[in-house]
């Protein structure tokens, strides 16, 4: 995982609830086998018009905005579908943080496992800020996970909340699949007694086709 | 021990052991796998050389991006074609169970999961797809996760996970004649809005759900996450144990008997406390037609199209978006919208319940003229079914296409999209802008709604249908 500490960066206003996965990264976008190349794509029905040219009205393709590093959203962001490809869409374009209201759940945890810091504050703070940063001159923003502060228009400090745990894997950068790997062998204890057997996979008569792969009498485990 | 919530107890069952960052490592009992949010965790494992822990309780299936009309060829899209060869590249490296495109059992993962009998009380399940909701009708833990997570599971068979609040949403009462689960599951989106189940994982209980058969309960626990929630659960009945019985994959004999005794110990207790409980009345609950593109903007099919300036003041200016995208004017009626095209299928309304009550609606009559009208299996063994009761039939004579299984127009990743403007009656589950294809305005119904509004060629109300 990317390793996030502090971020002084453009901030971009999207006054907007309930920003969907769909208009973060729509779904034709969806049709790729790598994490990569997705920012091109990012809010691309906002971003282009119908010809495929910019629309210089979207906030990402104005000057200072595009090349934000923060965006400054409203209520329930990433909303919608799992893809983990918003994420990878907004790391690609150059997003780090993402300051909101409040956040749909799994593009919040998607955000942790990307390296991206969601913080989460009030209506009025957020308000002031998008009404600030949408003001070119001011639209620096500075982030400090590790003092939990967002610091904007010449010294306006908002301190932020996020669980210590998340915010220690997000300053340490872990490889959470390594992590757990260490603690295999608990794991395989905890299967030995909390785990019965079942038989592998069927697909049944009507099925029409074989299991491709897997099936070799393999042990089924599942909690009991 | 204390009460304990049926999300407590499955919780409870699963959890092995806290991390040093306040997570828990879950137990998965099933991770459902499938080629558009995989290639990445595949990748990822390849990249550090690790393996697959338990192949064997993994499935794989191509549902997002497969074509409907034609499975005799390669895939024509490239992109698509990659994807799917990539999964099945995938399957065999990692030895991953795999249903292939051309199998009967072939079908969007949530509604094969279940069939198969792979779905089961108790059971924690994940799958990259946030519709994962859908195996709660079971009393199962069912949520979707991102790719990482997919790849956490792929390599350790377990998910970290905080433990979520729990919501009951009791449904009191019966609904009434011509209301479906689709329309409850719209009306309780409607109640809790689009975030009102951040955080929660909601459990569905009251009469109203009690008399739902499972591909209702399934409806209304896919849609749970429209509301924000991650997972909606029922607790597991006889309905639920008569469905399972006899499936691929399901004890049998005295292992049967024995897995209902275990099933219906994990309702609920009666004195459990749960975070929040929510009351809604059936009887409240007619055909629903959303009008906007959020989930949680819908109206009684007899409403109207609300108008901005009645809310506060931060959410008129979304609203007017809203309206304008649609190409609705406040107050305007919604029954008799003109519509081009109707999608009855997805995860949603996929299942042979909902192609029978559209069946039913269509049978003897024609699709309006200038209507394009789709019907898509939402799996290979639910075409099946239909096409023995001659429902393909009936869809055929008046004119809706009959395709093969798979997601198709519910987000349009295969060739089957709404074209800019068009206006469509959909059973899918999302009215997100643009979802169904650019510039497609999507009205979200139950199969009744659909099927009566593919006959009249506009947003229709069946229950006014002649017989």
């Amino acid at each position: 995982m990317t390793r996030f500490e502090r971020l002084e960066a453009t901030a971009a206003p999207i006054p907007i609830d309930n920003i969907d996965t769909d208009k973060i990264l729509p779904g034709e976008f969806l049709k790729t086998v790598e994490r990569k190349g997705l920012g091109r794509a990012l809010f691309a029905r906002m971003r282009y018009r119908a010809d495929g040219s910019l629309n210089p009205d979207f906030v990402l393709n104005r000057v200072p905005w595009a090349n934000a590093g923060i965006l400054v959203a409203g209520a329930n962001f990433g909303c919608g579908s799992s893809r983990e490809h918003a994420p990878w869409a907004l790391l690609d374009f150059g997003i780090r943080c993402i300051i909101a209201e409040s956040f749909a759940e799994i593009f919040y945890n998607n955000c942790f496992k990307n390296g991206i810091l969601p913080i989460v504050l009030a209506v009025p703070e957020i308000s002031a800020l998008r009404e600030t940063v949408a003001d070119a001159g001011r639209a620096r923003v500075r982030v400090d996970l590790i003092g939990q502060t967002v610091t904007y228009g010449g010294g306006i400090e908002l301190p932020f909340d996020i669980a210590e745990g998340r915010k220690r894997a997000l300053i340490e950068g872990r490889d959470e699949i390594a992590e757990t790997l260490r603690v295999r062998s608990t794991l395989l204890a905890w299967q030995q007694a909390n785990c019965r057997e079942l038989p592998p996979i069927l697909l049944g008569e009507n099925g029409g086709a074989k299991l491709g792969h897997g099936s070799g009498g393999a042990v089924l485990l599942r909690a009991a | 021990m204390p009460p304990r919530t049926m999300y407590e107890k499955i919780w409870d069952a699963h959890a092995i052991l806290e991390m040093d960052d306040g997570t828990w490592l879950l137990h998965i009992d099933r991770h459902l796998v499938n080629e558009v949010t995989s290639p990445q965790a595949f990748e990822g494992l390849r990249m550090q050389d690790r393996t697959v822990a338990h192949p064997e309780l993994t499935i794989a299936v191509a549902d997002h991006n497969v074509p409907t009309d034609n499975r005799d060829g390669p895939i024509e899209d490239p992109a698509s074609r990659l994807q799917v060869e990539t999964l099945e590249r995938n399957v065999e490296q990692f030895k991953v169970p795999y249903i292939p495109l051309r199998s009967a059992r072939q079908g969007i993962v949530h509604v094969v999961g279940p069939e198969l009998g792979l779905t089961q009380p108790g059971m924690t399940i994940v799958c990259g797809d946030s519709h994962t909701s859908t195996h709660g009708a079971f009393g199962a833990l069912a949520f979707g996760i991102g790719t990482s997570e997919v790849e956490h599971v792929l390599a350790t068979q377990t998910l970290r996970q905080r433990p979520s609040k729990t919501m009951l949403v009791r449904i009191d009462n019966a609904l009434c004649a011509g209301a479906s689960a689709k329309d409850l599951a719209l009306h309780v989106i409607g109640t809790l809005g689009t975030a009102g189940g951040t955080g929660y994982v909601i459990e569905y209980a009251g009469a109203a759900v009690e008399a739902l058969d499972m591909a209702g309960r399934m409806t209304l626990c896919n849609l749970t996450i429209e509301a924000g929630a991650r997972a909606g659960m029922i607790a597991p009945d006889r309905k639920t144990f008569d469905w399972l019985h006899g499936r691929p994959n399901v004890a049998q004999g005295e292992e049967f008997d024995a897995a209902v005794e275990r099933w219906g110990a994990l309702r609920s207790d009666a004195s459990a406390k749960f975070d929040k409980t929510v009351i809604i009345d059936a009887r409240d609950v007619a055909p629903m037609v959303t009008w906007g593109t959020s989930p949680d903007a819908v109206v009684p099919i007899n409403g109207v199209v609300p108008d901005p300036e009645d809310f506060p003041e931060q959410q008129k200016p979304q609203l007017h978006a809203m309206l304008d995208y649609m190409g609705l004017a406040p107050g305007q009626a919604i029954e008799g919208l003109p519509i081009d095209v109707v999608f009855i299928g997805s995860c949603t309304n996929g299942r042979l319940e909902d192609l029978a009550a559209a069946a039913e609606i269509v049978r003897g009559k024609k699709v309006a003229s200038g209507v394009r009208a789709l019907i898509v299996p939402g799996s290979g063994q639910v075409r099946l079914q239909a096409e023995d009761l001659g429902l393909d039939l009936v869809f055929l004579e008046a004119g809706f296409e009959w395709r093969e299984a798979g997601c198709s127009m519910c987000l349009g990743m295969n060739p089957d999209r709404l074209a800019p403007g068009e206006r469509c009656a959909s059973t899918s589950n999302r009215n997100f802008e643009g979802r169904q294809g650019t510039g497609g305005r999507t009205h979200l119904v139950s199969p009744a709604v659909a099927a009566a509004s593919a006959l009249s060629g506009k947003i229709a109300d069946p229950r006014k249908l002649e017989r």
